[in-house]
């Protein structure tokens, strides 16, 4: 197998620790299903499928430095810019230290001033007209910093989406538009979406550039996000991507996805794994064995013990924090 | 002291906080080379250039959605909504987004930013220039919502709204624009959001009201007291969220009779939740039903004359209300 990392100006040890960004994503994404299945956690939206497109993307983004709005299922981005398990589970589990929210919000809804990850809610798509105006602040102010935003394809179909990217467009504002699409809208499928096969088809029509890749490629993904954010930061404006990828699992824990997909559609989409895709190539590299391949998921699943005990045992919000914060005290 | 309208206070109000702090700037349809289409923003392209007084798209979500970006990376927007019936677009970015900010990261983030918007009628202005937008909001924790009626007031409120560190509406009156002049003072100063201004005192009846009503009922009250000697006491809200219970209950325990008016229609308007308060915390110092003066629940407001005339609340009705109150 070639070496395909070098040339986009990776090391070998960059390469490795994207793959255990996204191997801690995936298995705190399957201990989240486990604690919802005991009861413990009322609701979870997943993110698995898409691990190498949100470890790709926030690779090439300076955590601190760089802006994120982030989407609801962008657990493998924020824990790649530097969030915790113990920082997800806080909010799994809605407890009072979730750094988020305080558990006053779904999990998954993120927000941490430390990294510039500004507070999400539901409703979608109001994230993009928000990043927008993020990054023209950060123009105005004579700021290098480069603005995330993400959206599942559906969510496309928002105005608040239009009118973000355009605004961001005419002031050539640095925005990097990052569509997850994983073909669903919870049931809608992308054809009831919108009448095109690429999204990314749309950034022509803003003048900017589109550009499509493959989601479940890590290091394709990486790629174009790195000259998007090179470009950004150059001063040339905005680019939308869009990492085709597919959900593996239902929506979120109330979703029943055998209403609306086929399991041999699933199945055939679990042989294109990001997280698999990259295991195989680091080790046909040589950089990774099956026993150092163990050793790592052992280490990242006695971290999620630690951070699940942690969460468990955390307290409350108190009965009277409920009236706090609604204005500034 | 000068002599100035509504309009060219609020304007004072933007270019001195503009060139007090640097983070400040507008945004909005037509607020740079045009000035706005009412002129508030004439003449601050020329001092402060198009990145701090910047022509959006024609997109009003994202006028607000920017707003709050831009708030969030430390900068102090202050968004024009050309006419508040154009407001609703904006209504997901309002309600769910901004005035939430601050509870949904557990004060991690705030949301300083003003939504300025031109509202009310009387100017020819049919049914979409014309619109009070301000009970749409009032349910909603997170907003303060400011209405001033004179050029003082909106001088010193505007700058402390946009020195507020919530979201502020802030909604002024298009008849007021260029009709209500008054005294303004050169030097800086700031008007606490959320404290009523008695702008009458008297001892017979109450009189709440807010926004271009305030000089309606100011002129009904000069009439009473010359033609009957009845004494009104006249609250301008001026903030109608959070509203100054203490002001309007301590009024209202004085006169033992109370008038509410305003210029919005009347169920579900700001004039219900004055009631309520009223009704809870002060019934037994009542000695008359509460009265509430307000259009009825039509569309505001036709294009044709008649129409709107009939709509528009006038001096006559107030003075009518508060005699017939001042003698129940
Ligand atoms: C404005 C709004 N409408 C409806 C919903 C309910 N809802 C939540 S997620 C979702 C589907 C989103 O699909 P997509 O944008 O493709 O993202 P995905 O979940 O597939 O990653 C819907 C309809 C919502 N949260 N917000
Ligand atoms: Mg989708």
């Amino acid at each position: 197998m070639e070496n395909r990392h070098a040339a986009l100006g990776l090391t070998d040890s960059d390469v490795l620790a994207m793959y255990e960004k996204m191997l801690l994503t995936r298995l705190l994404d399957e201990r989240a299903w486990a604690l919802n299945r005991m009861g413990k956690a009322h609701f979870l939206v997943s993110c698995q499928g898409h691990e190498a497109a949100q470890v790709g993307a926030a690779w090439a983004l300076r955590p601190g430095i760089d802006w994120l709005l982030p989407y609801y299922r962008d657990l493998g981005v924020v824990l790649a810019i530097g969030m915790t398990p113990r920082d997800y589970l806080l909010a799994l589990l809605a407890r009072a230290e979730d750094p988020h929210s305080g558990g006053r919000q779904m999990p998954s809804h993120w927000s941490y001033p430390p990294l510039n990850i500004f507070t999400g809610s539901s409703p979608v798509g109001t994230q993009v007209p928000q990043a927008a105006g993020v990054a023209y602040a950060a123009k105005l102010r004579g700021d290098d910093a480069v603005v995330y935003v993400s959206f599942g394809e559906g969510t496309a179909s928002q105005g608040d989406v239009h009118e973000g990217m355009n605004f961001a467009a005419v002031h050539k504002l640095p925005v990097i538009f990052f569509c997850q699409n994983n073909r669903y809208a919870i049931s809608v499928p992308q054809s009831l979406q919108m009448a095109v096969d690429d999204l990314a088809d749309r950034a022509a029509g803003y003048g900017f550039p589109g550009k499509v890749v493959d989601g479940m490629d890590v290091l394709e993904v990486y790629g174009a996000m790195r000259e998007a954010v090179d470009r950004a930061r150059r001063g040339e404006g905005p680019t939308l991507i869009e990492a085709k990828v597919y959900r593996l699992t239902p929506h979120s824990s109330d979703d029943d996805d055998r209403t609306y997909r086929a399991r041999e559609e699933v199945e055939e989409w679990k042989q294109r794994d990001g997280v698999t895709k990259i295991r195989a190539y680091l080790m046909a590299l040589g950089l990774l064995t099956e026993e150092a391949d163990q050793a790592l998921r052992r280490r990242l699943l006695d971290e999620i013990d630690a951070a699940v005990a942690y969460a468990e045992a955390a307290a409350d919000p108190e009965p009277s924090d409920l009236v706090r914060h609604v204005y500034a005290e | 002291m000068a002599i100035k309208t509504l309009l060219e206070a609020i304007r004072d109000a933007l270019a001195e906080e503009m060139r007090r702090d640097e983070r400040v700037f507008v945004l909005g349809e037509d607020v740079g080379r045009r000035g706005g289409v009412f002129r508030v923003t004439q003449g601050l392209i020329d001092e402060f250039g198009p990145a701090r007084v910047l022509d959006t798209p024609l997109a009003e979500s994202l006028i607000v959605g920017a707003a709050i970006g831009a708030a969030a990376y430390g900068l102090r927007p202050v968004a024009e909504i050309q006419f508040a019936d154009f407001i609703h677009p904006a209504m997901d970015q309002i309600i769910n987004e901004a005035a939430k900010i601050r509870y949904r990261s557990n004060g991690a983030w705030g949301c300083p930013i003003v939504v300025r918007a031109p509202y009310g009628g009387g100017v020819h202005g049919a049914l979409y220039h014309s619109q009070s937008v301000e009970a749409l909001f009032y349910h909603v924790p997170g907003l303060k919502i400011v209405a001033p009626a004179t050029p003082y007031d909106a001088k010193g409120l505007l700058k402390a709204a946009i020195r507020d560190p919530d979201p502020v509406l802030f909604f002024e009156h298009k008849k007021a624009y260029r009709s209500v002049r008054g005294e303004v003072p050169d030097e800086d100063y700031v008007l606490p959001i959320g404290k009523a201004d008695v702008k009458r005192a008297g001892e017979h009846l109450t009189v709440i009201t807010y926004g271009y009503n305030v000089h309606l009922c100011l002129e009904a009250a000069e009439r009473l007291s010359r033609e009957e000697g009845i004494e009104a006491e006249v609250i301008d809200l001026r903030t109608l969220l959070p509203i100054d219970r203490e002001t309007i209950l301590a009024s209202a325990k004085k006169t033992g009779r109370v008038m509410i008016s305003h210029e919005d229609t009347k169920t579900g308007g700001i004039g219900a939740e004055l009631a309520a308060i009223i009704a809870e915390e002060a019934l037994f110092y009542l000695d008359a039903p509460i009265v509430r003066v307000a259009p009825p629940d039509v569309h505001p407001m036709p294009f044709n004359g008649r129409l709107e005339a009939a709509f528009m609340p006038t001096v006559e009705q107030q003075y009518t209300a508060m005699r017939d109150l001042a003698r129940l």
